[in-house]
C-alpha cells in the first residue's frame, strides 16, 4: 500500500512534476428565507414559487440582509479560527446572465465577512503525526443564482428563479494542497465542519456544496504555473478526479511546448474530461462596487458572542475527547468523522455506557447493522439509551454477549426496549447454581467416558463440557459460574 | 484618460448596448468631453480621506431568518416577455 | 377652470372638512382640468377613476368622522413610482406596458393617508435629465411663457417634470417627486412652486424605481411650504423594506411651522457666487437674505470649499449607481424584449437594452460602466467618492457656524425646449447649486423668490442640517410669506 504521506508526483518526460491546488468552495447557508428577502430556500419546490418580488429584480425592490445568514457565516468562519470583520459589506458583481436577475450578484469583495483561518486534515486517518494545516484565505457571503434549463424547448432556454438569492458562503482556500487526495480530506474535513456547525447540510447531490477547483503545476520547489479553475464541481470524488485530470493534462501540454491558459474550464463526470468555458480575453469584467441599497455590516459584541457561545464542539476536539476516554485512534475518527454519529454516540456515552465498549459495539455491532439494513444512523430504530441499556445488560452480566446479539437483531427489528425484550423471552443470563449443577451433573453423567479422559489428562475436553452446558441452559447460564462448577464437579 | 472607438465598443458591450457605429462615433467626443470635464478632481488632494460610504449615519439593519415572501409565482411572471410552463422562456443559452 | 383647482391643499382640506364641497368635487375638477392640460403633457397616464374612488371613500369617512390626513386630496404621482395595476415605466420605452404588482412604500403611504391618484406623471426616463426632454413621451411642456411675446416652448425643468407642471398648471394641488441631483427643487423653482427633498433615508425607496440609490429621495411638489409639510409627513417614514431607511419617527411638521427665525443663523456660502450667472439670480438670492433677517435671522458668511466638485463628483457616482441599477432591465422579467433574428442572449440583451434606452440614459449607462471598469475605478469612482467625503465634511463644517444655508435654487430662470439637448455639460450645469446638498443627504428645499424680467419664476434654496426638515420648512415659509408670491402662468392650453 501506497504511503499517504509520500509527495504526490506526476511523472512527466521531463522530470517530477507537484500539483498546486486552491479550493473555492460555495456552500449554501442554512436558512429558512433567502439571504435579501423573505422567500423559503427548500430545496425541489415548483418553478418561481419560491421568488420574491426582490429575488425576480422587479424594479424599485430593495435587498434586507437575513440575520441568520450573517450568524451562521460568523460561526462557521469562528469555527475555523478565522478573523471575524466586526465591519464587512457587500458589494456588486455586475455580469449579464439569463439566470442572474438584477443583472448583479450581491457579493463581498473588498471587505469580507470572514478573514483568514485554517483547516486542518490529517494526511492519513490512522495517523495522528499526519496533520497538515490548510489556509482559509477568506469566507464571504453572497447570493445564488437561479437555474436554466435547456433540455425543455427546441430554441429556448428556461429560467427558475427559485435558487436566486439563496445565501452562499464563498470559503476561499489558500494554494495549500498538492495532492487530489488532500484536496479530499480537506473537502471532507471542511464539509464535516460546517455540517457540525449547522451552517450547510452539505449535501453536495442537491448542490449544497460546489467547488471551484483551481489547478496549476510545477517543478518540484519551482516557479507557480499558471492555474485554471474549474468550475462548480459537485462531490469529493469528482474534485479529486479534476485535479487528476487537469493536473495530468497541464503537464502534457507543457512538456510539449505548449502553456497553460488562465481559464475557466467546465467538468464533464461523464466523460471525466474538463473543457474550456471561457478564456481570459473574454473574462468578465464584473465592475464591482459597494452595493448602495446597503449600509456597511458591522457586529457588536453581543452578536459575536452568541455566535461563539452556540457554536457547538468540533469534529477535532470530539475526536481528542473520545481518545481520552480510551478510545481507539481509529475509533474516534470513525465515530466523528459524521456529525450524526458523533451526536448518537455522545448519546450513547451520556446515558451512561462505558467508552471503550460502546465504541466497541457501535463500529461493530451497529454500523455493521446499519450497513447490513442500508439505513443511516438518523434511521437507527434504536436510541442511543436503549443501546446503553443493551449494553449495561452485558456489563452486568444480565445477559450473555451471545445472547446481547440476538437481543440486539430483536431490538433492530421491534424497536422494543433491550430488558423487556430479555424479560418477555426469557432470555436472562442465570447465575442460579442449583439449576446449573443439576444440568452439569446430568452432562457429566452421560458421558462418563470423556470425564475419564478429562481425569486422565485430555484438559481440551473442559471447552466440550462448558458448550454442553451452555447449550443445555439454552445459553442463558452465566459463563464465569458454568467455569466455576465445572472446574468443581471435575475435580 | 480619453477614449477612442474601440474602448467605446468595449464598453458598450459590457453594458449590453447593441450601438452602430455611428452612434459609438456620435459617442466617443461626448464622452470624453464629460470624463475630460469629471477629471478636474484630480486636482483635489484626497490624500488620507475614506471614501463615503454611508450618506447619513445609520447602521445596516438585519431581517429575522422569516419565510413571509414568496409563492407569488403569477405575479413573478405577470409582467413577462415571454413566459412558458411557469419558466421564463429566453433565446437558448449553450452552456 | 373651477375655483378648486386653484385652492391649496391646505384650503381644499379646510374647505372639504367644513362642509364647503365635496371630496367628488374636488376630484372632479381635477380630472377635468388634466383632460383640459393634455396639452402640457404632463401626465403619461391619467386615472380619474381612481381619484374619484378616493374621493367618495373620503365623503363616506367624511359622513362617520374617520377622516385621514389626506382624506379628499388627489395628488399626481411621479411615474417613478410603482403603483399597483397602474403602468409605472419610469419615462422608458424599456418598461412600456408595465403594471407592478405592488405598491411603492411612498404613494401607497399617501393612499394609505387617504389620498387619490389623478395619474402618473411625465419625468426624464429614469430621472436623468434636467428638462424632462428625455422621456419617452415625449417632452413636458412648462405653463409659463415669456413676456417677450415669442410664445417659446419652455421646459418645466426636470427630471420631475411632469409633476412641476402640473402643479403650476393646476392639474394636481400636490404631487410626488423624486430628487438624486435636483430633480424636485430645480423644477420647483422653474415653475414656481414649492418642493422639498428631505434627509436621505426619511422616505423609504422601496417602489421607486432606482437611478442612483445613494442619491434618491421622493419629496412632495406643491403650491407653499405648508402643502408640503402636510405631504411629507404622509410619505415619509420608516420602512423595513428599505435598508437605507431611517429608523425615526416623523416629526409634525405642519404643527411645528413657524416663521419666526430668531436666534438662527443662515449661513452664505461665497463659492455659490459664480460667474456667468445672472445678476437676477444673484439678486433674488440677495432679496432672500433680506427676507430671512427680516424674520430674524443672522446672516453669516460661509465657505464651502469643494463645491466647485461636487457636479463632476455627482456625474461620476450617480451614472455608476446607475449603471448598475438599470442592468435589470434586459428583456427577460418585464418590459420591453427585442430578439433579433437568429439572436442569442446576449443579442437580445443588448438589442432590447439599445431600442428601450433613450441618448440620455445610455450616455450615462455608458460613463458609469466606464468608471466602475477594470483599471478606472480608483481613478474615478474611488476618488469621487472621497471628494463626496469631504463635500459632507464641508457642511458639517459650515453647520458649525449655521443652523441654515441660502443660495439659488438653480442658475437660470427655466429655458427653451431643445436649447441645451445637444450640450450635455450645459445642461448638467442646471444642478450646480443642487447637487451639493444630495451628496450630503441633506433636506433642501425650494421656495418661488419672484419673476426675472421674462416673467418667469425664481427660486430661494433652503439647505439644512442632516434631520432637520423643520428649520428648512420654516425659512421657506418665512420668505414665501415676504415674497408674496402668487404669480401664476397665465392659461394658454
Ligand atoms: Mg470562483
Ligand atoms: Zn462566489
Amino acid at each position: 500500500m501506497a504511503d499517504a504521506t509520500a509527495p504526490y508526483r506526476i511523472k512527466g518526460e521531463t522530470g517530477d512534476w507537484e500539483v498546486v491546488i486552491g479550493l473555492e468552495v460555495h456552500a449554501q447557508v442554512t436558512s429558512n428565507a433567502k439571504l435579501f428577502s423573505g422567500a423559503a430556500t427548500a430545496f425541489g419546490a415548483e418553478p418561481n414559487t419560491q421568488v420574491s418580488l426582490v429575488d425576480a429584480a422587479m424594479p424599485g425592490m430593495l435587498p434586507v440582509p437575513n440575520r441568520e445568514c450573517i450568524r451562521q457565516a460568523v460561526r462557521t468562519g469562528m469555527a475555523l479560527d478565522a478573523v471575524i470583520n466586526r465591519w464587512s459589506r457587500f458589494d456588486r458583481k455586475n455580469y449579464f446572465y439569463a439566470d442572474l436577475p438584477q443583472g448583479y450578484q450581491i457579493s463581498q469583495l473588498y471587505h469580507p465577512l470572514v478573514g483568514p483561518g485554517e483547516v486542518e486534515i490529517l494526511l492519513d486517518e490512522k495517523d495522528e503525526n499526519s496533520v497538515k494545516q490548510i489556509g482559509i484565505e477568506r469566507i464571504h457571503v453572497e447570493q445564488d443564482a437561479g437555474k436554466l434549463m435547456h433540455d425543455q424547448h427546441p430554441t429556448m432556454s428556461y429560467v427558475d428563479l427559485n435558487r436566486s438569492g439563496v445565501a452562499l458562503m464563498e470559503i476561499v482556500s489558500r494554494p495549500d494542497m498538492r495532492s487530489p487526495a488532500e484536496a479530499g480530506a480537506y473537502l471532507r474535513k471542511l464539509r464535516a465542519i460546517l455540517r457540525y456547525v449547522g451552517s450547510c447540510d452539505g449535501n453536495m447531490e442537491e448542490g449544497s456544496m460546489r467547488a471551484d477547483v483551481n489547478v496549476s503545476v510545477r517543478k518540484v520547489g519551482g516557479e507557480l504555473g499558471t492555474r485554471t479553475e474549474t468550475k462548480n464541481v459537485n462531490s469529493v470524488r469528482f474534485v479529486m478526479a479534476v485535479i487528476e485530470h487537469e493536473a495530468r493534462r497541464q503537464v502534457e501540454l507543457i512538456e510539449e511546448g505548449g502553456e497553460v491558459a488562465q481559464e475557466t474550464r467546465l467538468y464533464d463526470p461523464d466523460k471525466n474530461v474538463t473543457r474550456t468555458l471561457r478564456s481570459k480575453e473574454d473574462a468578465h469584467d464584473y465592475r464591482y462596487f459597494p452595493d448602495p441599497d446597503l449600509l456597511p455590516l458591522e457586529l457588536d459584541e453581543a452578536f459575536l458572542e452568541e455566535c461563539r457561545s452556540s457554536l457547538p464542539e468540533l469534529p477535532d476536539a470530539k475526536r481528542k475527547r473520545f481518545e481520552g476516554l480510551g478510545i481507539s485512534a481509529y475509533g474516534a475518527s470513525v465515530l466523528t468523522a459524521e456529525v450524526e454519529t458523533a451526536r448518537w454516540f455522545d448519546g450513547l456515552l451520556s446515558a451512561g455506557a462505558e467508552p471503550k465498549q460502546a465504541a466497541n459495539w457501535t463500529v461493530a455491532e451497529l454500523f455493521g447493522a446499519l450497513n447490513r439494513t442500508g439505513k443511516s444512523i438518523d434511521e437507527c430504530p434504536i436510541s442511543p439509551e436503549e443501546a446503553a441499556e443493551l449494553l449495561k445488560l452485558v456489563a452486568d452480566g444480565t445477559i450473555s454477549g451471545t445472547i446481547a446479539k440476538q437481543v440486539f437483531e430483536i431490538m433492530l427489528e421491534t424497536g422494543d426496549a433491550p430488558s423487556k425484550i430479555v424479560e418477555e423471552r426469557g432470555l436472562k443470563q442465570t447465575s442460579d447454581t442449583g439449576a446449573i449443577d443439576a444440568e452439569i451433573d446430568k452432562i457429566l453423567a452421560a458421558n462418563a467416558d470423556k470425564v475419564e479422559q478429562y481425569k486422565a489428562g485430555k484438559e481440551a475436553l473442559f471447552g466440550f463440557f462448558v458448550g454442553q452446558t451452555m447449550k443445555a441452559m439454552a445459553g442463558k447460564a452465566n459463563p464465569g459460574v458454568v467455569n466455576e462448577r465445572l472446574r468443581a464437579k471435575l475435580g | 484618460m480619453s477614449v477612442n472607438a474601440d474602448q467605446v465598443r468595449h464598453v458598450a458591450r459590457l453594458a449590453r448596448l447593441a450601438l452602430g457605429n455611428d452612434e459609438i462615433d456620435r459617442m466617443v467626443p461626448e464622452l470624453n468631453n464629460i470624463l475630460g470635464w469629471v477629471e478636474q478632481l484630480g486636482e483635489v488632494d484626497t490624500d488620507g480621506v475614506e471614501p463615503l460610504t454611508a450618506v447619513i449615519e445609520n447602521h445596516l439593519r438585519l431581517r429575522d431568518d422569516v419565510v413571509n415572501d414568496g409563492n407569488v409565482r403569477d405575479d413573478i411572471l405577470e409582467n413577462a416577455p415571454d413566459a412558458q410552463h411557469g419558466f421564463f422562456a429566453v433565446p437558448k443559452v449553450i452552456e | 377652470m373651477s375655483e378648486l383647482t386653484l385652492k391649496t391643499i391646505t384650503e381644499l382640506r379646510e374647505g372639504f372638512r367644513g362642509g364647503d364641497f365635496s371630496a367628488r368635487e374636488i376630484a372632479e375638477a381635477f380630472n377635468a382640468a388634466v383632460v383640459a392640460g393634455r396639452q402640457l403633457n404632463a401626465y403619461t397616464v391619467e386615472t380619474p377613476e381612481l381619484a374619484l374612488e378616493a374621493a367618495d371613500a373620503a365623503d363616506r369617512d367624511r359622513t362617520t368622522n374617520s377622516l385621514k390626513p389626506l382624506s379628499g386630496i388627489p395628488l399626481g404621482i411621479k411615474d417613478l413610482f410603482a403603483t399597483v395595476g397602474v403602468d409605472s415605466t419610469s419615462g422608458s420605452n424599456i418598461l412600456k406596458g408595465f403594471k407592478p404588482t405592488y405598491e411603492s412604500t411612498v404613494s401607497g403611504n399617501l393612499k394609505a393617508a387617504g389620498a387619490g391618484m389623478l395619474g402618473k406623471l411625465n419625468m426624464d426616463e429614469f430621472a436623468m435629465g434636467s428638462s424632462n426632454e428625455t422621456s419617452a413621451y415625449g417632452p413636458v411642456m412648462s405653463p409659463w411663457k415669456r413676456n417677450d411675446g415669442g410664445n417659446a416652448a419652455l421646459t418645466p425643468g426636470g427630471s420631475s417634470g411632469g409633476s412641476a407642471a402640473a402643479v403650476s398648471a393646476g392639474l394636481a394641488p400636490g404631487v410626488t417627486g423624486t430628487d438624486t441631483g435636483g430633480s424636485i427643487r430645480q423644477p420647483a423653482a422653474f415653475t414656481g412652486i414649492s418642493g422639498i427633498k428631505p434627509t436621505y433615508g426619511r422616505c423609504s425607496r422601496w417602489g421607486i424605481v432606482a437611478f442612483a440609490s445613494s442619491l434618491d429621495q421622493a419629496g412632495p411638489m406643491a403650491r407653499t411650504v405648508r402643502d408640503c409639510a402636510i405631504m411629507l409627513e404622509a410619505m415619509a417614514g420608516f420602512d423595513p423594506k428599505d435598508a437605507t431607511s431611517l429608523n425615526l419617527p416623523v416629526p409634525q411638521w405642519e404643527a411645528g411651522l413657524t416663521t419666526d427665525l430668531r436666534g438662527k443663523k443662515v449661513g452664505i456660502p461665497k463659492e455659490y457666487r459664480i460667474d456667468g450667472v445672472p445678476d437676477e439670480i444673484n439678486a433674488i438670492w440677495d432679496q432672500g437674505i433680506e427676507w430671512l433677517k427680516d424674520a430674524g435671522a443672522e446672516v453669516v458668511q460661509i465657505s464651502l470649499p469643494h463645491t466647485k466638485y461636487a457636479l463632476p463628483t455627482y456625474y461620476i457616482i450617480a451614472p455608476a449607481e446607475a449603471s448598475s441599477n438599470l442592468a435589470r432591465y434586459d428583456g427577460v422579467r418585464y418590459g420591453l424584449r427585442d430578439t433579433p433574428e437568429g439572436g442569442n442572449l446576449d443579442a437580445m440583451y443588448a438589442a432590447t437594452r439599445a431600442a428601450g434606452f433613450g441618448a440620455e440614459v445610455k450616455r450615462r449607462i455608458m460613463i458609469g460602466t466606464y468608471v466602475l471598469s477594470a483599471g478606472f475605478y480608483d481613478a474615478y469612482f474611488t476618488k469621487a467618492q472621497k471628494v463626496r467625503t469631504l463635500i459632507k465634511r464641508d457642511f458639517a463644517e459650515a453647520f458649525k457656524q449655521c443652523d441654515l444655508i441660502l443660495t439659488p435654487t438653480a442658475p437660470s430662470a427655466a429655458f427653451g425646449l431643445n436649447e441645451k439637448m445637444a450640450d450635455p455639460l450645459a445642461m448638467y450645469l442646471n444642478d450646480v447649486f443642487a447637487v451639493p446638498a444630495s451628496l450630503a443627504g441633506l433636506p433642501a428645499m425650494s421656495v418661488p423668490g419672484g419673476l426675472d424680467s421674462q416673467g418667469l419664476p425664481l427660486g430661494i434654496h433652503l439647505i439644512g442640517r442632516e434631520l432637520d426638515e423643520q428649520g428648512v420648512l420654516n425659512a421657506g415659509l418665512a420668505i414665501e410669506e415676504r415674497a408674496g408670491f402668487t404669480h401664476r402662468p397665465k392659461r394658454w392650453w
